[in-house]
């Protein structure tokens, strides 16, 4: 399968007066065309942070890119300059934000705000921007479009706004869609709305999507690959079914334990703990103060990555001959 | 819309209607008269002066009076001047005053808001604490201080300006300079804050996200919601550029309207005093009207507010 995109090593800091911030640390991940890949974790640990550095839009200073490589379609995007970059954002690649309540000018029109990027990258009169518009606005499923172009975002509800706001991201035919948790300030029925949409969307523009979110159930529903990441760290990868249904790493199946479900009369289980100060993050996996069987070696290195299967890998020492061996003869004891 | 306006309107008439009357309550209590001076010593004399201007009848006649020549629009004729009325001294000095306001806003505003957008862009730089330096020492030092710093550097030391009148627009450069700083530093640092936290907005990440040129995302995102505040104060800020205008106009000896309003009250003369304060007031109440108005044009949820109030 054709890789659009492949993320290498990437570790991005921030220099404040407190320190420096090491808010991801040697990511590597990579996206197939066509594909959705989700980026599940908690608050804080990266996913954020990681896709608004594809798009170059981590604020510097104090952010910076310290090391890695973005490729996209073969091109490293850290190495382009912020011209060239620009005439990648929203044509290329184009995201949508967390909030449709602040992602739209509010005193701009909703049509002003559509076209504009349209017109920015392409040679087209104001016809045929509102012709595309209109269009985008029929795909996201807006009624009477028409009226709707003249009217600012204070008149539209919230559904309504993220439905623009991914008719704004789609409307240059962009490779790539970086989608930073867009139902999480929807309510449960958008959300499900907006989601069935992104599958529209797919099937018509053939888009790769990143869903960067902290929402099992909406990863359940749309994504094929998932990359669980932790304290600036992908820690596992693997298709969706390898993920839900065989989580190597404790983390992800504390994540897994930690979804509220309608069949089982339990009470939630909580991860204890929080994630680690990454000020200083650990030398060693990040997640053993949190970790049921952590032990020794867990504090002190850092685990390599073990391949489970061409889609499927792990960074956690329990993956270890040594340690599996451990587990068996504490299990016959 | 209409409705809104038509409410605004009668709000406008009785604001100035209290106006006038502490004007008339205040005049007639400050001690004194316009026939009072050394020189109109014989008591007849007085009392058929008095009678002329209807002082000799009581304060609510007097003050029907003055409402009849506000709600004519004649004030009739000066006190001290008695071969010009009111009329003739605001038509002769207004167009002045008003071309130095005038001139002073477009300044201040164009200048403080060139001056914040600077300092935004280069947050913690150089220009930033440039600005802001400016800023607050145009906020400090007093517009008749900064005037009589002006005349003494630009005029009489370097002779690069004329010290004073009103004849060309280089007689102008000072004392708008003078009139201007105190608004532009006030515009500057306002537009500043609101700049900085503007462009934080999702709406601005969103246009970089759109791969729009940073000048776009500046003229068309940012500025237009960043000087909504701006709008706001420009009420005050006139209403300072106005008073302010009366020294200036004194210090440059411009023949504008502030001459005729400071003299006025030394010598007690009423009609020129009423006259005056009511022509400045419903100016000035105008011109916050505007700016409501403004304020609606520039921020679309304004204008649904209105209609949905009506």
């Amino acid at each position: 399968m054709e890789k659009i995109l492949e993320v290498k090593d990437l570790h991005v800091t921030f220099t404040t007066y407190g320190g420096t911030v090491q808010a991801v640390r040697g990511v590597d991940f990579h996206l197939n065309k066509g594909e959705t890949l989700a980026i599940v974790g908690e608050s804080g640990c990266g996913k954020s942070v990681s896709s608004n550095a594809i798009m170059r839009l981590i604020p510097s200073p104090p952010g910076k890119i310290s090391k890695g490589n973005i490729l996209f379609k073969g091109h490293d995007l850290t190495k382009l300059s912020e011209k060239r970059m620009r005439s990648i954002r929203g044509v290329d690649i184009s995201m949508i934000f967390q909030d449709p309540m602040t992602a739209l000018n509010p005193t701009l029109t909703i049509g002003t705000q559509l076209k504009e990027g349209l017109k920015q990258h392409r040679s087209v009169t104001d016809q045929e921007a509102t012709r595309r518009a209109l269009e985008m606005m029929e795909l996201v499923g807006i009624p009477n479009p028409e009226e709707r172009m003249k009217q600012y975002p204070h008149q539209f509800s919230g559904g309504m706004r993220q439905r623009i706001v991914i008719a704004i991201a789609l409307i240059c035919e962009p490779e790539l869609l970086i989608a930073d948790e867009p139902t999480t300030a929807l309510d449960v029925t958008i959300q499900a709305q907006i989601l069935e949409l992104f599958g529209k969307i797919q099937e018509v523009t053939g888009v790769s999507i990143i869903l960067i979110t902290h929402d099992l159930g909406v990863v359940a529903k749309i994504a094929d690959r998932i990359a669980v990441m932790y304290a600036g760290k992908i820690i596992e990868t693997g298709t969706k079914r390898e993920i839900f249904y065989d989580p190597q790493h404790p983390y992800t199946k504390g994540l897994l334990n930690s979804v509220p479900r309608l069949d089982v009369k339990e009470k939630l289980k909580p991860i204890e703990g929080t994630p680690p100060d990454l000020f200083s993050p650990p030398e060693g996996c990040p997640f053993t103060p949190r970790c049921p069987f952590a032990m020794e070696v867990c504090n002190k290195v850092y685990p390599d990555s073990s391949i489970l299967s061409d889609s499927h890998s792990v960074n956690c020492w329990l993956q270890d001959d040594r340690a599996k061996q451990l587990l068996t003869t504490m299990v016959t004891n | 819309m209409l409705k809104y306006i038509v409410k605004k309107l009668f709000i406008m008439v009785i604001t100035l209607w209290i106006i006038i009357t502490l004007t008339f309550v205040l005049m007639v209590s400050v001690p004194g008269s316009p026939f009072n001076s050394e020189t109109n010593s014989n008591e007849i004399v007085q009392e058929n002066l008095e009678k002329h201007y209807n002082l000799d009848k009581p304060y609510h006649i007097q003050y029907l009076l003055y409402l009849k020549s506000i709600i004519t629009l004649d004030f009739g004729p000066s006190i001290k001047q008695p071969n010009q009325t009111v009329n003739d001294l605001l038509g002769r000095g207004f167009p002045i005053s008003f071309e130095l306001g005038i001139v002073t806003i477009i300044v201040a505003v164009i200048s403080g808001i060139i001056l914040g957008i600077l300092a935004a862009l280069r947050h913690n730089g150089i220009i930033d604490y440039l600005a802001m330096g400016i800023a607050v020492l145009g906020i400090s030092i007093p517009n008749f201080i900064l005037a009589t710093l002006l005349i003494q550097k630009l005029a009489v030391d370097w002779e690069i300006f004329p010290v004073a009148t009103w004849s060309s627009p280089l007689h102008m450069v000072l004392p708008v300079l003078a009139l201007a700083t105190g608004p532009m530093a006030i515009i500057a640092r306002l537009t500043r804050s609101t700049m900085l936290e503007v462009l934080t907005q999702d709406y601005i990440k969103m246009a970089r996200a759109k791969g729009l040129t940073p000048w776009k995302i500046i003229v068309k995102h940012a500025l237009r919601n960043a000087l909504m505040p701006v709008i706001t104060i420009m009420g005050t800020l006139l209403a300072g550029i106005l008073t302010g205008s009366f020294v200036i106009e004194q210090i440059f000896a411009i023949p504008g309207m502030g001459k005729y309003f400071v003299e006025s009250i030394n010598h007690r003369d009423y009609p020129v005093i009423m006259g005056t304060t009511v022509f400045y007031s419903a100016f000035l109440i105008i011109m916050l009207f505007l700016v409501d108005i403004a304020y609606g044009l520039l921020d679309p949820r304004m204008k649904v507010n209105k209609k949905e109030g009506e």
